[in-house]
């Protein structure tokens, strides 16, 4: 039951999301445009700094991470559909995971462009450990739509819930962004320094579980307004 | 409440007062000197800040999983005192670290993971004043997220690399320097105390005014 | 079955935290020495910086107290009106 709600909920979303492509395209192009202004704002003698990769890597996904989040919840406010899911005789829980896998997917594909784009740009050896640099991204990106779907459940029906997504998301999120800047800044190296990466993506799995578990146990009581 | 405020108000005041004595006959320390002195108002600092946090923290819990008017407000005072704690915590530290580090700030995880810890509890008196209804209930959310983020502040220290001295510092400390620090946190204590009293009474009147808003309206 | 899930949550978080431990970091300073005295010379650039966190302390303290005393004499004065109204109704 629990499962099967999630599932449709996702199935809900995508098949919403397929009918016009809105929010994956603009994210996508978001994402892309971050990557643009953050590598001219580095540049030094005409081009980019190379040590700046991994930051800009974690800072774009983010930042489009951040508006995704946003408008996934705005479709619902505007469609007046929350109150009917709230309604439906399913695990809360249930509703909070189907827009976690949404978001995943999500930031999944724009990752997908971002890390490609990102290693051309830089000339980074982004590609030198591509499992250890997959749980990095893996980590950090559940950590990450964790806290921020359950924050952008909780803010739809706040007022100023635009700039107060990122104001709460980010300070909680932070260890995040920490741990796979510098995971990723181990894999850039001369040689990939594996010890530390794996470190890195062991603090991201606690992360992960503590704050996947909080955000589950948290989602019922705070949408039950 | 109110009989015991008087004497608490005093007392407090009195163990703020003769703390520098005890601080000025306290030994200096061998490598750091005069400086190291602000650890006395540094440590017991962070101590009140944790521990206003772990009030909100426990108190958030309590509103969201079973709306208490009287935990919002317990929690609601917490965490404006936890951001006042973390001010002073945020000051004396980098005053200190001038002298004894030569830097003002260091992105040393301690440090990064305190700021970001204060920027969470700025974010949460932020999201009750402009959040509009039902943000008692957000705020919660973040003080309990906030108070999960704590165990990784105290751990990083002994985890990454750092120039902060460790945590095994305050256990370790001689008995000649003992007793001022537990006298400061003793009176930091006191002062959380005394603080958290006013400002949830603050809380309380502002409740009833809204109740009688209410009553007014009808 | 929430006890369950808190105890699956706790293993993994223990397990997955083990590599994290197991990176040690050079030492800090474990502990203070304390002495009797200090050089002259080393004594006075201090004593500003140190006066200064002791005053900062006792200012936030007294603008968070002045603050709270600023909001209750405000809603105070709220009621106060509300009150004089109230008979009328």
């Amino acid at each position: 039951m629990f499962f099967r709600t999630a599932w449709l909920v996702l199935k809900k979303d995508a098949a919403i999301e397929a009918k016009s492509w809105e929010v994956l395209t603009t994210t996508l192009f978001f994402a892309v445009s971050c990557v643009l202004i953050f590598s001219f704002a580095f540049v030094k003698e005409g081009r980019a700094v190379e040590d700046a990769a991994a930051g800009i890597l974690w800072i774009a996904i983010a930042f489009s991470g951040t508006l995704a989040l946003g408008r996934t919840f705005e479709r619902e406010r505007y469609g007046e559909t929350l109150r009917a899911l709230l309604l439906a005789p399913a695990p809360r829980a249930a509703l909070y995971v189907g827009k976690l896998l949404g978001m995943l997917a999500l930031l999944g594909l724009a990752e997908l462009l971002l890390v490609p784009l990102i290693a051309l740009l830089f000339q980074a050896t982004l590609f030198a450990r591509p499992l250890l640099l997959i749980a990095l991204l893996a980590g950090g990106t559940v950590g990450f739509c964790a806290v921020g779907t359950l924050f952008a459940a909780m803010l739809v029906r706040a007022r100023s819930r635009d700039v107060l997504l990122p104001i709460l998301l980010y300070p909680i999120i932070i260890p995040v962004i920490i741990a796979g800047v510098r995971g990723t800044a181990a894999l850039l190296g001369a040689t990939p320094d594996e010890p530390t990466a794996i470190m890195w993506i062991g603090v991201l799995g606690a992360f992960d579980v503590v704050f996947v578990t909080l955000s589950l146990w948290t989602f019922e009581p705070l949408m039950a307004e | 409440m109110r009989k015991v405020f008087g004497p608490f108000c005093a007392l407090t005041g009195l163990m703020f007062a003769c703390a520098p004595f005890l601080i000025a006959r306290a030994p200096y320390e061998s490598t750091m000197g005069l400086v190291q002195k602000i650890f006395y108002f540094h440590v017991p600092s962070w101590f009140a800040m944790f521990t206003a946090i772990g009030i909100c923290g426990v108190a958030s819990l309590v509103h969201l999983f079973r709306t208490s008017p009287r935990a919002d407000r317990i929690s609601e005072a917490a965490a404006e005192i936890a951001v006042v704690f973390g001010l002073m915590g945020l000051v004396t530290g980098p005053l200190w670290g001038r002298k004894a580090w030569g830097v003002w700030w260091q992105w040393d995880a301690k440090l990064t993971i305190a700021l970001l810890l204060e920027m969470t509890f700025i974010s949460s008196v932020l999201v009750r004043k402009y959040g509009g209804p039902g943000s008692d209930k957000l705020a919660s959310a973040v003080g309990i997220f906030g108070l999960a983020v704590v165990p990784f502040v105290y751990e990083a220290v002994n985890i990454w690399r750092t120039i902060h001295p460790l945590t095994s510092v305050v256990p370790n400390l001689p008995a000649t320097m003992g007793l001022p620090f537990w006298f400061s946190v003793a009176a930091y204590m006191m002062l959380l105390a005394l603080l958290l009293m006013l400002r949830v009474n603050l809380g309380k009147r502002q409740a009833a005014l809204d109740e009688l808003y209410l009553v007014y309206e009808d | 079955m929430s006890l369950r899930r808190f105890l699956i949550a706790l293993t993994s978080f223990v397990l997955l935290s083990a590599p994290a431990f197991a990176l040690q970091p050079p030492k800090g300073q474990s502990e203070f020495v304390p002495v009797d005295s200090v050089p002259l010379t080393d004594q006075l650039p201090a004593a500003p910086l140190l006066i200064t966190a002791y005053a900062f302390v006792w200012i936030a303290a007294m603008v968070y107290v002045w603050s709270i005393w600023r909001r209750m004499n405000k809603v105070e004065a709220d009621m106060r009106v509300l009150a004089q109204k109230m008979p009328h109704r």
